[in-house]
């Protein structure tokens, strides 16, 4: 347990220290990547919940974060730009497709599960690329970053921060869920699901509940995604990035902590270091992708932490 | 006349030409000890799997406390007070023992749509739970992963689950398979404790706990139900004799 | 009216292609619960080694048969060096593994043929068209129809009529009877493996002079094939053909017609962009219909 505990200090610690190494290292640089992991922790921690937790394996979770950044661009081109608001409404978008993908794949499992969430991925790709109002190929561009009351979102540290505290807030709801009555269910129909019902639980309903509370979530991502970038793109979409969550997921180390935080980094750091050495660098992530699921521990929070990562 | 706690009318269940289940009556009263016997492939756990709800007979109903249930899923069966434990293990391997338990006193309220409060220390799942496992005898291996426990273990701790559900039935699928000589002289004695308490089904091989624990003895042979009886009116049965002797293992 | 019937046999070249990819696919899967996402991988094997061999001389069905080969070697290789260790693992660990072949294929075939499409000519004897009810076809298309109904063929006779093909079929419902009747369990499934690899490196190599040869081609066709297998039901051949055809009619048609009927309705540039949005996302409604109808696909087998 104490090296649990210390490795989420440490974590904290180097993630909040970052944008002051930066400043003072004059790579502000670093700032601008730190954002980029972090948001994509968050889409990594929304889907480890169904994915790690629940064994519920998504290929689609791409879209709600494209669904999350669109709703912002759109909003925000239409002239709407405060941020709490564009951000909530993104939520609850990504929450209505999510429910509604959720209402008719839950009830599936295996390979039916896959198949659909990728199939719905693909819709929405296709439809967002195809949409003129949304931009068509090249996607949703904003003029400038929304704003909230009080807060400067324009500077890159605050935003840093501000995406920070959100991922911070969503791991800490999230590990609550786990453990509370609600993610024991979860959890239970993953290792046996045939008990749970057994049991009396309406397995179903608690997944697609799950599986909604998760999509909404990656939809922030995307939306924060959206603000940041300041545009929304179809790739977004595109069952490679749902991959991409997947592989980040497994090396940072699925139904732990610190998993997606780490996993981030992990993915992020690879692609940079990677693509300095060789521009087959897929090649490399690819292997290094195998060797770690057949590898069979935690993924890298389970090699710096140790069994109760 | 005891009332009918569960019944089958008329039930059939077939993969293709092959009648798992055929044309199956049983009344099993209240609070009777109601033991299923049969050869290996007899349907036994096909029978049991469609009593829990799992499977869906192709004709006929199911009844219980005189209520059709044949429609209900097998989710709301266990809300209803039918529970049952499996001949293949399935528990949750990476709970503990407590967990197990606790899980199934966490089913038996309305809904679990919690969020906040951890389960692992909610002291009214928890007391429960180590009483249901001190009754069977597991209170030492409370807090031991699952997966990690011994085969007659997890038997004592499947019926420690049904028991948490407060079933009105229990559904047992050989509970004494694969149980050592001490580990089932434990668990026939369990039983023993619980018959009388509430209406129990009993799927099992074992003939001598049958002949100590049931009230009733019904056998099947090829899907279908040859005697029906005290367990010595049916072990005095010819066509009984024939079932066994002929091409099952007893 | 013509429009029609070239659209027809479209859906039925592209359909008998489906189906070769699926069938192994569904195989793979319906035997060994196996996702294997690299399946596309082989396909583009098939292809580039195919277009290669075309490319330095050799005839036609030399190229064919060494694309094929190519895929069968393929997939034995990464049956024996990867999917031995998957056979016991969950879903997840599939997908990601195979996620990881696709990813070091593509790179690995870009490093030897580089990210540019590959050219491979019809060949000359093939290369007119032919009148079909009045309506000229190109004929290359109508043999790969043949090549294709021959390979089905070939399979259905292999599954339906030959021991290794009731072994199979065998092994798909009853895992454990195969095994007690001391077949050699091991055997069987690379060798389920190499029939899937030939499959998709037959019909990578036959859509050579159709389609690009390009990198990246494996992921396009994997998506269809996988909603192919679903609505034919997982593990079921039969399924798989009636599927691939069905699918394969609906995204020509749909490609074909979708865009024209929207303009009716709508103006220009909405219909043009909706419509070619729509007519790509008609399989997936198709899927999601069928899923809903017949949650176990069309032609399930029967549970094992």
């Amino acid at each position: 347990m104490r090296r649990a505990n210390i490795a989420l200090a440490l974590t904290a610690l180097a993630l909040v220290a970052l944008p002051i190494v930066a400043t003072l290292s004059r790579q502000p640089f670093w700032i601008s990547v730190a954002t980029e992991l972090v948001i994509d922790a968050l889409a990594v921690t929304a889907l480890d919940f169904i994915v790690g937790y629940g064994g519920m394996v998504s290929l689609g979770h791409a879209a709600f974060f494209a669904i999350g950044a669109y709703t912002v661009a759109f909003a925000s081109t239409s002239g709407h730009n405060s941020a709490p608001l564009n951000w909530a409404l993104a939520v609850f978008v990504s929450a209505l497709f999510a429910a509604g993908v959720g209402a008719v794949s839950v009830r599936t499992s295996g390979v039916f599960f896959i198949m659909i969430t990728l199939a719905f991925a693909q819709m929405v790709y296709f439809l967002i690329a195809g949409v003129k109002a949304l931009g068509g190929d090249d996607g949703l561009s904003m003029t400038a970053r929304d704003v909230m009351p009080g807060i400067d979102l324009a500077n890159p540290v605050i935003y840093y921060f501000v995406v920070l505290a959100i991922l911070a807030a969503f791991v800490l709801l999230s590990q609550r869920a786990i453990g509370a009555r609600f993610g024991t269910v979860v959890r239970a129909a993953k290792q046996s699901e045939r008990r749970a019902i057994a049991l009396g639980f309406d397995v179903d309903r608690y997944r697609w509940l799950a599986f909604t509370l998760s999509g909404a979530v990656t939809g922030l991502a995307g939306a924060l995604f959206a603000d940041y970038q300041r545009i929304a793109t179809p790739d977004m979409a595109t069952w490679l990035q749902s991959g991409d969550l997947l592989v980040m997921l497994i090396l940072g180390g699925a139904a732990t902590l610190l998993g997606p935080v780490f996993g981030a980094i992990a993915f992020g750091v690879l692609r940079v270091a990677l693509v300095g050495v060789t521009d087959h660098w897929m090649l490399v992530l690819g292997a290094i992708l195998i060797l770690v699921v057949l590898a069979g521990k935690r993924g890298l929070a389970g090699l710096i932490v140790g069994p109760d990562a | 006349m005891p009332e009918i706690a569960l019944a089958t009318r008329n039930i059939w269940k077939s993969y293709g030409a092959l009648h798992v289940t055929s044309d199956v009556s049983l009344e099993i009263a209240e609070r009777e000890l109601h033991a299923v016997i049969g050869p290996n492939g007899a349907g036994k756990t096909t029978l049991l799997a469609q009593l829990g709800g799992e499977l869906r007979p192709d004709r006929g109903t199911i009844e219980f406390g005189g209520r059709d249930i044949t429609r209900i899923r097998a989710f709301a069966r266990a809300r209803l007070g039918i529970a049952r434990t499996f001949q293949i293990t399935t528990l949750c391997a990476d709970f503990t023992a407590e967990d197990n338990v606790a899980l199934a006193l966490q089913a038996r309220e309305r809904h679990s749509f919690r969020f906040w409060r951890s389960a692992r220390h909610e002291p009214a799942l928890r007391e429960p739970a180590r009483a249901l496992l001190a009754r069977v005898g597991l209170e030492a291996r409370a807090g031991i992963a699952s997966r990690v426990l011994s085969h007659g273990e997890h038997r004592q701790l499947e019926i420690a689950v049904a028991l948490a559900l407060e079933p009105r039935v229990l559904l047992l699928d050989e509970p004494l398979a694969g149980a050592g000589v001490d580990e089932s002289a434990n668990l026939i004695a369990l039983l023993g404790s619980l018959k009388g308490t509430m209406t129990i089904v009993l799927v099992e091989h074992d003939v001598d706990a049958v002949e100590a624990l049931a009230d009733r003895v019904s056998v099947l042979d090829g899907g279908r139900v040859i005697a029906t009886g005290t367990f010595a009116q049916v072990r005095d049965d010819t066509g009984v004799q024939r079932a066994y002797l002929g091409g099952g293992d007893g | 009216m013509q429009l029609f019937i070239e659209q027809t046999i479209n859906a039925i070249q592209l359909g008998v292609m489906l189906f070769l990819i699926a069938s192994g696919l569904t195989l793979i899967f319906g035997i060994m619960n196996v996702i294997n996402l690299a399946q596309g991988s082989l396909y583009m094997i098939g292809a580039f080694t195919a277009a290669t061999a075309a490319a330095h001389g050799a005839p036609f069905i030399a190229a064919l048969a060494f694309g094929a080969v190519c895929g069968c070697l393929a997939s034995v290789v990464f049956e024996v060096v990867l999917v031995r260790r998957l056979y016991a693992r969950d879903h997840l660990d599939h997908v990601l593994v195979t996620f990881g072949v696709i990813l070091i294929v593509n790179e690995a075939v870009a490093m030897i043929w580089g990210r540019s499409p590959l050219f491979m000519a019809t060949p000359p004897a093939l290369a007119g068209s032919v009148n079909l009810l009045g309506v000229p076809y190109p004929a290359y298309r109508l043999v790969v129809i043949a090549i294709g109904l021959v390979v089905a063929g070939a399979l259905y006779l292999t599954i339906g009529k030959t021991r290794l093909g009731m072994l199979i079929r065998a092994g798909a419902t009853h895992r454990d009877l195969v095994e007690a009747l001391g077949v050699n369990v091991s055997l069987l499934f690379t060798a389920v493996f190499a029939i899937g690899g030939f499959l998709a490196g037959i019909a990578g190599a036959a859509v050579g002079p159709i389609l690009s040869v390009s990198v990246g081609m494996g992921e396009q066709v994997l998506i269809t094939t996988f909603v192919v297998i679903v609505v034919g039901g997982l593990g079921s051949i039969r399924g798989a053909f009636i599927a691939s055809l069905l699918v394969a009619a609906i995204d020509t048609f749909g490609r074909a017609y979708i865009p024209g009927l929207l303009e009716h309705l709508f103006s220009d540039t909405t219909a043009e962009n909706l419509g070619s949005a729509l007519s790509s996302i008609a399989i997936y409604v198709f899927m999601a219909a069928v899923l809903i109808w017949r949650p176990r696909g069309l032609f399930p087998i029967a549970t094992r």
